[in-house]
């Protein structure tokens, strides 16, 4: 039989793509950057889903990622939506330029 | 080592690259670039683990739906790219950075360590007629729900996009 790689290596290359996201997310002050570290961080989770559907060779982990891709859209529609709507109510999409509420 | 797992680390770089330069570009028009390009490789691995109507899938959702509406969006609003200077753009990644080295470190020993790590993932295949079948015998239920859920967030967009009374 041929084996590709260890289940390992995928976990790994998924928690790097995973902490990537991460990170845009929280370094980057653009609400749309904000939004695709999020995106980011959806598809390496769908990438740890499918390395657990072979490994344990069961179609179940496959299943979910269709759920995740519809929870993604979803949340790109929705997010990209209040980011037009924010910014034409504010003139920015600046994370930072939001301090109304500031003293 | 197989040919196969030549690919995928071939694969993996290429990914992890397109990433880090999507996400450390100050243009969003580069960045968006980049990320199409990292989804597209996304999907070449999906089908060399073996998800052959999830690499389609990660094709027309995230590479063409997805990405094409950032593009949209970045420009419909007529951005300019972040005015800071250099040390204002590289501040803010500091603290994230260490916590990923961290985390990474972490997950790295953890999985040295943890038992059936090693396991070797075998070269299947799942054809989309039988993930299909899978998919509509088993979660029936969760498609459905899938499919409500997308409709809340087209009412949701149409709801927040109308044009009138927006003034604040």
């Amino acid at each position: 039989m041929v084996y590709v790689v260890p289940y390992s290596h995928v976990i790994f290359l998924a928690a790097i793509l995973f902490l990537l996201g991460a990170v845009c997310a929280l370094a980057r002050r653009t609400l749309i950057m904000i939004l695709i570290g999020v995106e980011v961080m959806l598809s390496a989770v769908g990438l740890v889903f499918v390395a657990a559907s072979m490994r344990w060779q069961q179609l179940g982990g496959q299943a979910f990622v269709i759920f995740i891709m519809a929870v993604a859209a979803s949340e790109v529609a929705i997010g990209l939506a209040l980011i037009v709507y924010s910014r034409r109510r504010t003139g920015t999409i600046d994370a930072d330029r939001y301090n109304l509420l500031k003293g | 080592m197989s040919i196969y797992a030549v690919i995928f680390y071939i694969l993996a770089v290429i990914i992890v690259t397109f990433t880090v330069m999507a996400i450390t570009r100050r243009n969003l028009m580069h960045s968006i670039v980049f990320l199409v390009g990292s989804f597209l490789t996304s999907a070449v691995l999906f089908y060399l683990l073996g998800a052959p109507f999830l690499a389609i899938m990660e094709v027309v959702i995230y590479a063409g739906a997805i990405m094409v509406l950032f593009l949209f969006i970045v420009m419909m609003l007529e951005l300019t790219p972040e005015e800071s200077d250099w040390w204002g753009f590289v501040r803010p990644w500091l603290w994230p950075l260490g916590l990923t080295v961290v985390c990474l470190a972490v997950i790295f020993v953890y999985l040295i360590f943890a038992s059936g790590s090693g396991h070797k993932l075998p070269l299947v295949m799942a054809s989309p007629l039988t993930f299909g079948r899978f998919l509509f015998h088993k979660y029936w239920l969760g498609v459905e729900i899938a499919s409500y859920l997308l409709f809340v967030a087209l009412v949701g967009a149409l709801y927040l996009g109308r044009g009138e009374d927006i003034g604040g």
